[in-house]
């Protein structure tokens, strides 16, 4: 049953892609584009560390850690998850009644309108920069830390899915796009992207137990890169954390599945 | 002329209408531009050594930046965009108006209301709590006014600039798409213009995108006064007739390419 | 047991008011004002396997919303449906994989892809057996023509040969239960015609159950024996054709255009009624059993500077607004007795 879900996933990419390909100029150009983007965003940040020296202790390399995990968690759930990021348009053109007349769950045919590759260019700048500071910080990788590096990620590409999620939900209800949801995906990213301890408690806290950006990268580097963490979480924590982005996505999909029950019940 | 203040108004009083939006989008501003000075709050505190600016300059700056981010969030005018691309331009060619000033028009008017909605309650909040502080004299003040001024004509021009490139298609699209971001960066928005690098300020200096946001802040910080002052807006107004010639030109060769390809 | 059977349906739509211009924006902002739309008001009939069955009424009538509720996806506020045994909105995904929808507005096809690879995508999704696919999709291929088509991306297509493809797109999956929401809305005379005679030998050869709603008259002429009318939300009229046209549709339109500049105030005939003037365009309402077409044109013509004209049967609106009508004095007459009876008692 699953592994008929998930060829038939394949096939809705295949077909995704193939469609994007078709305009290989556009593409490149998108691709370049964002990549270029971003390293000028690093490159901004490298800037400021030449002038400052540290931020709370942390240095260019740790920060680029932090970073880097950030950056390619964000870039695979953008490129995945990006069915729910046009939900809107899906909805506003009332195609939704479509996607409830198959029978497939309603999440996974939306998830499956399209898989977007140009954020690959995010993706590269992000894995630059992770290799590089881990090279400058001369991280001694071992399996255990090397899992947790991708668990934070895969983890953090959970969370980001759950926001992109979590702001298609909101579509069910008002079909003005809120701009303020661009706070937790945009926002969490710029956030996330410097140490926690930089922010103030209040919001430091929205960051840990409201969108567990925290789960995601702060904890976990501490583990990898051996250090205290001077808000005072175990290894414990640290090691477990990732899973916390996991949690984060089923919770936003019990909400979706509550929208969905919403829209059957007042009819769009 | 008469026309030109019509379109201008009708555009405004259309973008005026999105309140709901403008409300939402000025919370998310007022939590970006916190992030960005809790971060430099972050960077202050580690170092002690001279910077550029001092702290409190830079959360100005920062405010500042979200108060009148719409001058660096350049996008293409999409309805004309669609216009170009089903070949419906060539009708606006037969009717007797200045297409360069009506397209200048429409993106004064796209980047005016967003300023205006959103730059009023970003003032007042970050200027009453959040460290936006006041301009450093009262000449200041009005310069700034005027540099601003200043910077939302350099915005309306690139955009109509943008617009322009589109009847070259393809190598139109790509290049905005690579330069709209880059002229985001080299303003001033993400990273303060003062904090580039000291190798690259003759770069960050010959390009005229500091004419959008930077010159208008640092007049009002004081960073330029006097006849540095006068001479930085001079510059702008410069780069702005240079944008609008160029835009000109180009407008009127592309027209030109559409009538002899049979658009 | 019939295949369908609906009791009582009741569904309410609550729809935000929102004032205009600036300031209402803004008042809407700080409260709603809600606008009740009672969609369905106590439906009920029931369908057996293999009917023909057309449903017609004006926009906003309930038409709509009766075929989200029976295909699952819009639940009703209360009333029981049971189509093939059960709920249609409990378990929505075991439940669409039985019934075939076309909606026609809007295509279900995907818009870049061929049609052939929209076919074999949706082959994945409904989980058809690779042998029944090939018969299925192959018949259907016959059927309605599709083999030059087949390579064609949908966007190429034109409305009639997108429409046929819809309709064998619903049917690969080999449904107990057709919808057809307009199919043929927009079409040339000749895809209504391909349209009208595929769903005749859908029903006939296949028994298969089909729901056709519809706006157009000639759909219902061609193909249904049966019809129900639906209007502010109730069933108005449940019956065959014949039925429903002996109660109120004998009466035919004859509307007649007069010629520019023509120095006529009117349009007037002993045999027939002015329903409608617009200018020079005149619409009369006549009993074809009292004058006959050909006489009513040649008087027309005779006595008035004529520039074009033609015949139609009444919209169906007018139809619906005669069933209001007769529903209204009807129940007016009903009223006025029960007073008479009350009255009665208490002497």
């Amino acid at each position: 049953m699953l592994l008929d879900s998930i060829k038939l996933y394949c096939r809705y990419v295949d077909i995704s892609l193939r469609s994007q390909m078709q305009y290989r100029a556009s593409f490149l150009i998108r691709t370049l584009a964002h990549f270029l983007i971003t390293g000028a965003e690093f490159l901004g940040f490298v800037a400021l560390f030449q002038r400052f020296g540290q931020i709370k202790g942390w240095t260019l390399p740790q920060m680029g850690l932090l970073y880097g995990i950030i950056s390619v968690a964000f870039a695979i759930a953008e490129a995945v998850a990006r069915g729910f990021d046009i939900f809107p348009t899906l909805i506003k053109a009332g195609d939704f009644d479509r996607v409830l007349l198959r029978p497939r769950s309603a999440a996974f045919q939306v998830l499956s309108q399209e898989l977007q590759l140009m954020r690959i260019g995010r993706l590269a700048q992000g894995l630059i920069v992770l290799f590089w500071s881990a090279e400058q910080l001369d991280v001694h990788w071992t399996f255990a830390n090397a899992t947790l590096l991708s668990l934070a990620i895969v983890g953090g590409a959970c969370l980001f899915s759950g926001l992109f999620v979590l702001q298609a939900t909101i579509c069910f209800w008002t079909t003005e796009s809120l701009e303020i949801v661009n706070c937790t995906t945009y926002g969490g990213v710029e956030a996330a992207q410097f140490p926690l301890t930089i922010y103030r408690p209040w919001f430091r806290a929205i960051f840990t137990f409201v969108i567990p950006l925290a789960a995601i990268n702060y904890f976990p580097a501490h583990a990898i890169l051996n250090l205290r963490d001077v808000l005072g979480s175990t290894p414990l924590i640290q090691w477990l954390s990732p899973l916390t982005g996991v949690l984060f996505l089923v919770v936003c999909l019990q909400f979706w599945r509550f929208g969905v029950k919403h829209y059957t019940s007042t009819g769009s | 002329m008469k026309a030109y203040l019509a379109i201008l108004s009708s555009r405004f009083l259309a973008l005026l209408q999105y309140r709901a939006a403008a409300i939402a989008g000025v919370g998310t501003q007022l939590f970006f531009g916190l992030v960005r000075v809790m971060i430099f709050d972050g960077f202050y505190r580690s170092s002690s050594g001279p910077q550029p600016m001092t702290y409190d300059q830079v959360v100005t700056y920062i405010w500042l930046g979200q108060a009148m981010l719409a001058l660096t969030l350049l996008a293409v005018d999409n309805d004309v965009a669609v216009m170009i691309r089903t070949g419906n331009v060539a009708y606006e060619m037969t009717r007797p108006v200045d297409l360069y000033a009506f397209w200048f028009a429409r993106a004064l008017s796209g980047r005016a209301a967003p300023l205006v909605m959103r730059a009023i309650p970003i003032f007042i909040i970050a200027g009453l709590f959040l460290g936006l502080q006041p301009p450093v004299s009262l000449r200041a003040g009005l310069m700034f006014i005027v540099s601003a001024f200043g910077g939302l004509l350099m915005a309306s021009s690139l955009v109509a600039l943008t617009t322009i490139s589109l009847l070259w298609t393809i190598s139109g699209e790509g290049l905005n798409r690579l330069a709209l971001p880059l002229i985001f960066f080299f303003s001033g928005i993400g990273i303060p213009l003062p904090f580039f690098p000291d190798w690259s300020q003759p770069l960050v200096a010959a390009l005229p995108f500091r004419g959008l946001i930077d010159t208008p802040f640092r007049i009002y910080l004081g960073h330029l006064s006097g006849q540095a002052a006068t001479a930085a807006v001079l510059s702008q107004l410069a780069w702005i007739m240079a944008l609008v010639i160029i835009g000109r030109v180009t407008l009127a060769r592309g027209l030109r390419k559409l009538v002899v390809q049979g658009g | 047991m019939p295949q369908i059977v609906v009791e009582d349906l009741v569904k309410t739509f609550h729809i935000a008011r929102r004032a205009p211009g600036l300031w209402g924006g803004l008042k809407g902002l700080l409260k709603r004002d809600w606008r009740e739309i009672r969609a369905l008001d106590g439906v009920s009939f029931s369908i057996a396997q293999g009917e023909l069955v057309g449903y017609i009424g004006p926009n906003g009538a309930g038409k709509s919303t009766t075929v989200k509720v029976l295909s699952g996806i819009l639940v009703p506020d209360s009333g029981s449906v049971m189509v093939m045994g059960r709920t249609p909105w409990i378990d929505r995904i075991d439940y669409v994989r039985r019934i075939g929808v076309v909606f026609g507005q809007r295509t279900q096809l995907w818009w870049d892809l061929p049609v052939i690879e929209s076919f074999d995508l949706l082959r994945d999704i409904y989980r058809v057996p690779q042998d029944r696919y090939r018969a299925s999709r192959d018949e259907l291929i016959a059927m309605l023509d599709l083999g030059a088509l087949l390579d064609t991306t949908v966007r190429q297509l034109s409305l009639g040969q997108r429409m046929r493809c819809d309709l064998a797109a619903a049917l690969l999956h080999e449904p107990e239960l057709l919808f057809l929401d307009e199919p043929t809305i927009g079409l040339d005379a000749v895809s209504k015609l391909a349209v009208r005679e595929f769903i005749e030998r859908l029903n006939k050869q296949r028994g298969m159950t089909v729901i056709l709603t519809t706006h157009d008259m000639d759909d219902i002429e061609a193909l249904c024996r049966r019809v129900m009318v639906i209007g502010d939300g109730r069933i108005l009229s449940d019956g065959t054709l014949a039925d429903l046209r002996a109660s109120v549709t004998r009466e035919r339109w004859l509307t007649v255009d007069l010629v520019d500049g023509a120095p006529v105030a009117a349009v007037t005939d002993p045999d027939a009624a002015l329903i409608r003037q617009e200018g020079k365009r005149f619409c009369l309402a006549f009993d074809p059993q009292r004058i006959s077409v050909p006489d009513l044109i040649a008087r027309i013509a005779r006595n008035y500077p004529v520039h074009d004209l033609f015949v139609e049967n009444p919209p169906i609106e007018a139809i619906i607004a005669r069933i209001y009508a007769q529903r209204r004095s009807s129940g007016a007459l009903t009223a006025v007795r029960g007073f008479a009876a009350s009255v009665d008692k208490s002497q």
